[in-house]
Formats: C-alpha cells, structure tokens, sequence
C-alpha cells in the first residue's frame, strides 16, 4: 500500500497516511466547493488499508475551519475507520483538535463523537496567535 | 426583453449627462455609512470565492478581532459564499438562461456590536414557499434543536449533489445568535430576488 502525502492548499487540507505506522492525519482546512473529489482518494485507501491494519490505528485531525460540504465527508472517513476498528483487528483512538477558545470546532467535534463509536479524544490546544 | 431588476431612476448610478461630472460620491458615502468592508456584484467564481476568503481573512486579522469572532464570519461567510455558488449552478444549468440570474450581491459590514453580512441571488419565484419554510424552521429553533437537527442531516444518508446535504443554513444558524433576515422580491419571467442577512455579534 503507498502512502499518502498530500499538501495543504488554500482550500484543502493536509493530509498523511501511512499503513506501515498506521498513521492517519488530516490537518488545515477543509473548504473546496466540492469535497467529493478530494475525500474519494482518502477513503478508497481506507477501504484498502482496512483489509490489513495495524495492530495500532493513530488518527489525528486538526482543522482550522471546514465547510458543510467537508463536514459529510469527514464523517465518511470516521465511519470507515469504525468500519475498520469494529473488525477487531486494530487498536484505534480518534484525536479531534481544536484551538481552546474555539467552542465551534469543539462542539463540531462533539457532533462527531456523538455519531461514531470509535474512542474520540477531544484535545484542546493553545490558540497560535 | 430583459427580465433583469428595474432600477428606479433616482438610484441609477450610471446616470450621466455629457455635461455633469461623474460622482460616485453619494454612493461611496452610504457605503462608509454602513461600514461595508467588501462588496461584490457579479458571477460567483470558484477562482473568486478564494479571492474574496483571502481577502476577508486578512481584514480580520488587520482588525485584531478576537479568534472566535474572526472564525465565525469566517466559517459563516465561506458557507454564504458556497451557497450562492452553488444555487447558480443549480438553476442555470443550460447556457439559454438569462445571464442576470447566474449573478448575485454580496456584502459585508462591520459596526460596533456585530458584522453584517448581506447576500442576494436569484431564485424561481416557485421556491419561495419552501425556501420560506426552511428559514422560518430554523429561525425557530433553539440551540440544542439546532445542534440535533444538524446531527440529523449529517447522519442521515441522503447528499445533495455538491455534497453539503442541506446543512449549509443550519450550519449559519448555530454560529449565531440573531435569526436569519430574508425578502423575496419579484423581478419578472418566472424569477425572484431572494435577498438574506445574517448578523454574528463580536463574542465577548
């Protein structure tokens, strides 16, 4: 399985998975007009990766904004990851980040958890300005 | 025959006589008088939505407004914007409509309690009930109901075709605490003039 790495962009954020770490990470933001496009690379790999996980899944997202049209299909790629974690075969906890004063990203990832049955961490960090 | 807005004469900007100067000045003060930190008028652009973002960030920052406020218009407008892009798609998928309902208005201003944001596009005068509705649904719920309702549409596994699914207004709606302002207004052949305003107040 390859890697992925791809880089932020204005509208789109970074992303990195790796299947021999099993390492899974999305960070920047999420805003293209049509997220389709972009999020149909990220679970087609998913799909692969589940087939042979890691006995350790890591994921972590950080987003600084995303639009209506990401927030759907972030929620795909939570529901792959339970797709994959409830096979038994892997370890997993879903890292959500928001900045500590940003009660929006928090409940955003309070929506999140409320939907998908994966461990969900809620990690606040320091605002960077 | 053009089916576009009538204009009223007395608002006509481009009203000029050989002999009188150009003067955009009235028009130029009702726009610092309402504190309009951008506006727009014209085709919406995948190409000049990043503008405009770009844009807008940067007035943000220069403000020094605080995080939360800079990332509540921010994340409101990005929404505003995106579904003023995709509703031209929506209704003008044939290159025989009328070139005037492919355009929209946007506007942002800023006063001392809040920002002001203000969009205007074209609907079918058909849609109007059950744009009304929606509006009107959502203006009457309370912030949890908000929260539940949106949970519902993400869950749920129907997506529009752009991918959003209808979360867009609920969306707007959760990031603030004044409700949604809209008016339609008839223009003629089988369209209206759908105007919304949406006001987030500085978080304190």
């Amino acid at each position: 399985m390859e890697v992925i790495n791809i880089e932020s962009t204005p509208k789109t954020p970074m992303v990195h998975f790796d299947p021999e770490r099993g390492h899974i990470e999305i960070r920047g933001r999420s805003i293209p007009e049509n997220s389709l496009e972009f999020y149909k690379t990220l679970l087609d790999w998913l799909e692969e990766y589940g087939n042979a996980p890691q006995s350790s899944t890591n994921v972590e997202v950080q987003l600084e904004y995303f639009n209506t049209s990401s927030s759907k299909c972030i929620l795909d790629v939570f529901k792959a990851l339970e797709g994959i974690h409830k096979k038994g075969k892997t370890e997993m906890v879903i890292h959500w980040y928001y900045e500590e004063d940003d009660e929006d990203m928090l409940e955003a990832g309070g929506d999140y958890e409320a939907i998908v049955t994966v461990p969900f961490e809620k990690i606040a960090i320091e605002e960077e300005d | 025959m053009n089916t576009g807005p009538a204009v009223a004469p007395e608002t006509e900007v481009f009203n000029i006589e050989m002999d009188k100067e150009l003067d955009l000045y009235t028009f130029y003060d009702s726009m610092e008088k309402s504190n309009i930190l951008l506006s727009f008028k014209g085709e919406i652009t995948s190409d000049l939505l990043t503008s405009i973002l770009q844009i807008i960030e940067s007035k943000l920052d220069n403000f020094e407004e605080k995080s939360k406020t800079r990332k509540k218009v921010y994340n409101v407008l990005v929404e505003c914007l995106q579904n003023l892009y995709h509703h031209v798609d929506e209704i003008s998928p044939e290159t025989n409509v009328e070139a005037t309902t492919r355009s929209a208005i946007f506007m942002i201003g800023k006063d001392k309690e809040k920002y002001n944001i203000l969009t205007g596009n074209f609907i079918l005068t058909n849609n109007i009930a059950k744009l009304t509705e929606r509006m009107d649904k959502i203006n009457s719920l309370s912030t949890d109901e908000l929260k539940s309702l949106y949970r519902e549409i993400l869950n749920n596994d129907q997506f529009s075709d752009k991918g959003g699914g209808g979360l867009g207004l609920v969306d707007i709606a959760r990031r603030t605490d004044h409700p949604l302002g809209y008016s339609f207004k008839e223009v003629g052949g089988d369209y209206s003039f759908f105007t919304m305003s949406i006001k987030i107040s500085h978080v304190s």
